[in-house]
């Protein structure tokens, strides 16, 4: 169940990977049963994405809150990127089904079907950003509420199993952009990861 | 006393003796009869790790077909039997439980694996800095797999030693367990008890893994029953499948020759007790040949024997000009020619004797023993002993028909200058590679079975060491001790990115002076509260909750030093066995290196490798096991092709002695030479890298085919003594027995005898037709 924890904060953060500032033109009013599949619709638009973030963890474990930053990057379909800057610099990559963990001169690589549980999780948040509503609502209960200049998507696990780690993903945004992630894990610890601006490339 | 009683006494005490030698004489059928006897260090290293390595008692065993649910239950049932059995120092399908017990044997143990426990490391200010890291990973996207051993764990030793434990290249996993990346084979790893030299052992644990695969499919409904299949590869499967393919072969190979040349014989003498007589020196030559081997080396290896078969094609030919060219006058008119023939061939088998290969070095002892036996037993033995109004058939009419053949071919002689340019223009176009540069081209394995050996090993993420450092002690503790030293000069290069990562013995148990020195390095509960409370200033948590790491380091400081024996029930006992290895005259430590990509090292991380190496005061050595075998390989290339021109030269040598004329020596040479121009240009044509084999084989040609020559040339130079077409016939005849039993040979899985058979066999051949086209004008007796 550790990977499967493992793999939810991972993808956690990945999936606050920001798009570009909505256009202009495109800013209209929205009702709420067709916010979603706009959302869906925008985000599956995306093909790239550079951004800075900022995290943050209360762990029931410690005392206080733990603080990292860096860098998120995305390149539809399936590329996904994390760089830790601080506190200390680590890389975690998943492209074609491998995930690799980079810090200093270790890299370590797993498949991500080495860890079957982990697996739906991973493959339904990669769906998210590519907008694949089918994949999304496979594995959680998607709950969205708001409108497309400010949303937000609650996330279930439909499987037990995977409810005894991750008991619910909270992202919310505003038109295409995601603002915040928050992980609550079942144990009580939680994290939030804010996005900051756009990295230009 | 009659010259036949005497003969006969004498064959028999001889006879008698060397049976008894070959009753008493050992017989191996390992895969070292290829590899070097004599070598430097660094190469007897080498053979000694292909022999008995850590790679040598592995077993890889793949389920395939059904569902993965069928093929993990009958995986997992096969190694829960198995684990209990004494064939096997280890039996691991990669379940969930194993990796438990592991991770519980790190995690246990850690302040006495760990090489970061110092002194240092638990004063206020080291503590401070292990603590700090130990929370940078728990705010890495890892947290939340090293968070659950944080407060007994804060400086997060256990995770420092999994990272140094090489394991990049762990299998893949589905339903469970181990299994090929894309899940259609469940992989068991298995290593024998049994090492190298005991094939008995590792056909036991074979039969083991079988037995157990058969019995958990059992469990099984009876439709997914049948879909299930086991596949065994790896180096203790070829030991056994080479040993039974080098038994049967000999024994299949040597009755289809005999049957074959024996019905052959039959057509050409329509005499039974004159086939009976022809076999006697045959059966003397083999009887001496393994008699000699068995005296001159430790033992005599199965491949020795098959090579034998050749023996029978070349010793029968000698009863056969004994029968055919008219017996009463054999002394005077074949002897000579014989004589002189028989020695060519010991020129040509002789080269072999000083060979690095044992392999070879016993074909060519059993050659020259087997030919001077069999040639003796017909100039001595079958004159006293063929009965006067013994019969073979006339074979006049066939030996003229032959002629006038010989006669209308020696017209078109011209073509074989055509020949020889096509020939040499086929060897130019394909010079590169016009020989084999790899070492496994030696080996007595099937080219289908080293395919499925390397799947199952890409399988199974184990792809072949490549580089090894080996450290050798006298005794078992110091060779830890070395390994433990080494290890520390190597971690730098991994951090420094030189390095991919090592496997070290003194990773899972360390030498005890090592750990008497880390528990040394641990304070009391007491004094490691103390520094806590300082060391935990500033970060986010206090003292009070790290007490779970109070007590475990107490509990470790108070607790007796690892053995051999808490490794017990866990993978890494298995990886600690393989990586530690008694080598007489002490113990060995071998340290497998990686790439950081994967792939071969870079020149300069060999290059820092070594200097690590040096670095350190202990006795160790860097191997190249690919490139040392491969250099090896290219060394006996060279001697075989330096052996073969020394054969030649001693050939023409000798040659140049008997028949005291250029010319003539030219008559003889020229046939043999051409027809190994033309054998060489066909495989290459055919996409044949030329091995040793080859090399060897061409030698045979030469060594074969003189007999044939000289008989031309006699035939030419003394018309009155034997009649041309009697030559001609018994020619013939020889030359179709040795095409059988070379033929026959050219057939076999055995590469190396198959290499050696379709050389010979065609070359032969071609030896006696050129030699026949380009014979002198036979003398104006014989053309009347």
């Amino acid at each position: 169940m550790r990977e499967v924890a493992f793999a939810c904060a991972v993808l956690g953060c990945m999936l606050t990977l920001g798009g570009r500032p909505l256009p202009c033109a495109a800013a209209e009013a929205a009702t709420d049963p067709t916010a979603f599949e706009q959302l869906l619709q925008r985000l599956s638009e995306r093909r790239h994405g550079h951004v800075a973030f900022t995290e943050v963890q209360q762990l029931s474990i410690l005392d206080q809150p733990l603080h990292s930053s860096g860098e998120l990057l995305y390149d539809a379909p399936d590329r996904l990127e994390k760089r830790t800057l601080e506190p200390r610099a680590e890389d975690l990559l998943l492209e074609n089904g491998m995930l690799t963990v980079e810090r200093g001169h270790r890299r370590r690589s797993v498949a991500l079907q080495d860890f079957p549980q982990a697996a739906p999780f991973i493959e339904s948040l990669r769906a998210t950003l590519a907008g694949d509503r089918a994949a999304l609502e496979r594995y959680f209960t998607v709950h969205f509420s708001g409108n497309i200049d400010q949303w937000t998507l609650e996330l279930t696990p439909v499987d037990p199993l995977l409810r005894r780690s991750v008991r619910r993903i909270r992202i919310s945004g505003e038109h295409d952009r995601i603002r915040t992630v928050e992980i609550h894990q079942s144990d009580g610890d939680n994290s939030t990861l804010t996005i900051g601006a756009d990295i230009p490339p | 006393m009659s010259r036949a009683v005497v003969a006969g006494t004498i064959w028999l005490l001889c006879a008698g003796i060397a049976a008894v030698i070959v009753v008493h004489a050992h017989y191996s059928t390992d895969l070292s009869a290829f590899l070097p006897r004599r070598a430097t260090a660094t190469q007897r290293l080498l053979v000694e790790q292909l022999h008995a390595g850590p790679a040598a008692h592995l077993v890889i065993a793949a389920i395939s077909g059904g569902d993965a649910a069928a093929r993990a239950a009958v995986s997992g049932y096969m190694t829960q039997r198995l684990r209990t059995n004494p064939s096997f120092i280890a039996i691991d399908d990669g379940d969930e439980a194993q990796l438990q017990r592991d991770r519980a044997f790190l995690f246990e143990h850690r302040y006495l694996l760990s090489a970061r426990v110092t002194p240092e490391r638990f004063t206020a200010g080291g503590l401070h800095e292990g603590i700090t890291e130990g929370l940078d990973v728990l705010a890495s996207p890892a947290g939340p797999l090293v968070k659950p051993l944080f407060l007994r764990d804060p400086t997060l030793e256990t995770l420092a030693i999994i990272e140094s434990l090489d394991a990049s290249h762990a299998p893949h996993t589905t339903a469970g367990v181990w299994s090929s990346p894309d899940g259609a084979r469940a992989l068991i790893l298995a290593h024998t008890r049994a090492s190298g030299g005991d094939i008995d052992g590792q056909q036991a644990a074979l039969a083991a893994l079988r037995a157990g695969f058969a019995a958990a499919r059992a469990v099984l409904a009876p439709a997914q029953r049948t879909a299930l299949s086991l596949t065994l590869s790896g180096p203790p499967v070829f030991a056994v499948a080479s040993r039974a393919t080098i038994r049967s072969q000999v024994w299949r190979l040597s009755s289809i020759s005999a049957a074959c040349i024996a019905t052959l014989l039959l057509a050409v003498y329509r005499s039974l007790p004159v086939l009976a007589m022809t076999l006697v020196p045959v059966a003397s030559g083999a009887l001496a040949g393994v008699a000699a081997v068995a005296l001159g080396f430790p033992a005599v290896h199965g491949l020795t024997l098959g090579f034998g078969v050749t023996l029978i094609g070349e010793s029968v030919d000698y009863a056969i000009y004994f029968f055919i060219q008219r017996a009463h006058d054999f002394r005077r008119a074949v002897w000579p020619t014989l004589r002189l023939g028989v020695l060519t061939s010991v020129c040509g088998f002789a080269v072999l004797l000083p060979s690095a290969i044992t392999g070879l070095a016993q074909l060519g002892l059993y050659s020259i023993a087997g030919l001077i036996a069999a040639a003796l037993v017909t100039r001595f033995v079958l004159p006293a002993w063929v009965p006067r109004n013994a019969k073979v058939r006339d074979l006049w009419a066939p030996g003229e028909a032959l002629e006038r053949l010989a006669g209308r071919m020696q017209r078109g002689r011209g073509v074989l200058v055509g020949v020889a340019l096509l020939a040499a223009a086929l060897l130019y176009l394909h010079r590169d590679p016009l020989f084999s540069r790899e070492l496994a081209s030696l080996s007595p394995i099937s080219a289908a079975d080293m395919q499925l050996d390397e799947r199952l090993r890409a399988d199974s993420g184990a792809p072949d060491v490549r580089y090894l450092v080996v450290v050798s002690a006298a005794d078992r503790e110091s060779a830890l001790a070395a390994a433990g030293a080494l290890s520390a000069r190597l971690t730098p290069l991994i951090d420094a990115g030189v390095l991919g990562g090592f496997a070290s013995p003194s990773q899972f148990l360390p030498a005890r002076e090592t750990q008497e020195s880390r528990r040394a390095s641990l304070p009391t509960a007491e004094t490691l509260r103390i520094r806590l409370a300082q060391a935990l200033i500033g970060l986010p948590l206090t003292a009070a909750r790290l007490a779970p790491f109070v007590q475990d380091v107490e509990r470790t400081r108070t607790a007796a030093l690892l053995s051999e024996a808490d490794l017990q029930g866990t993978s890494l006992g298995r990886a600690f066995d393989a990586l530690l290895v008694r080598s007489p005259p002490g113990w060995s430590a071998l340290l497998p290196l990686s790439a950081r990509s994967s792939g071969d090292l870079s020149p300069q991380a060999v290059e820092a490798v070594r200097s690590a190496v040096a670095s350190v005061a202990v006795r160790a050595e860097l191997l190249d096991l690919k490139g040392e075998a491969d250099r090896l390989y290219a060394t006996y290339l060279r001697d075989a092709v330096r052996l073969a021109c020394c054969g030649l030269i001693a050939i023409v040598a000798l040659l140049a002695i008997a028949l005291r004329s250029a010319r003539r020596v030219l008559r003889v040479m020229a046939p043999l030479l051409l027809s190994v121009l033309t054998i060489a240009a066909l495989l290459v044509a055919l996409g044949h890298a030329l091995t040793i084999l080859h090399v060897i084989g061409m030698l045979l040609i030469v060594a074969v085919g003189s007999n044939y020559a000289l008989f031309f040339d006699r035939a030419a130079r003394q018309p009155g003594e034997g009649s041309v077409p009697l030559i001609l016939a018994s020619l013939v005849t020889a030359n179709l027995a040795t095409v059988i039993a070379f033929g026959v040979l050219g057939f076999s899985s055995v590469p190396v005898l198959a290499d050696l058979g379709s050389t010979v066999a065609p070359g032969t051949l071609l030896a006696l037709l050129f030699a026949a086209m380009l014979a002198d004008r036979p003398a104006p007796s014989a053309q009347a």
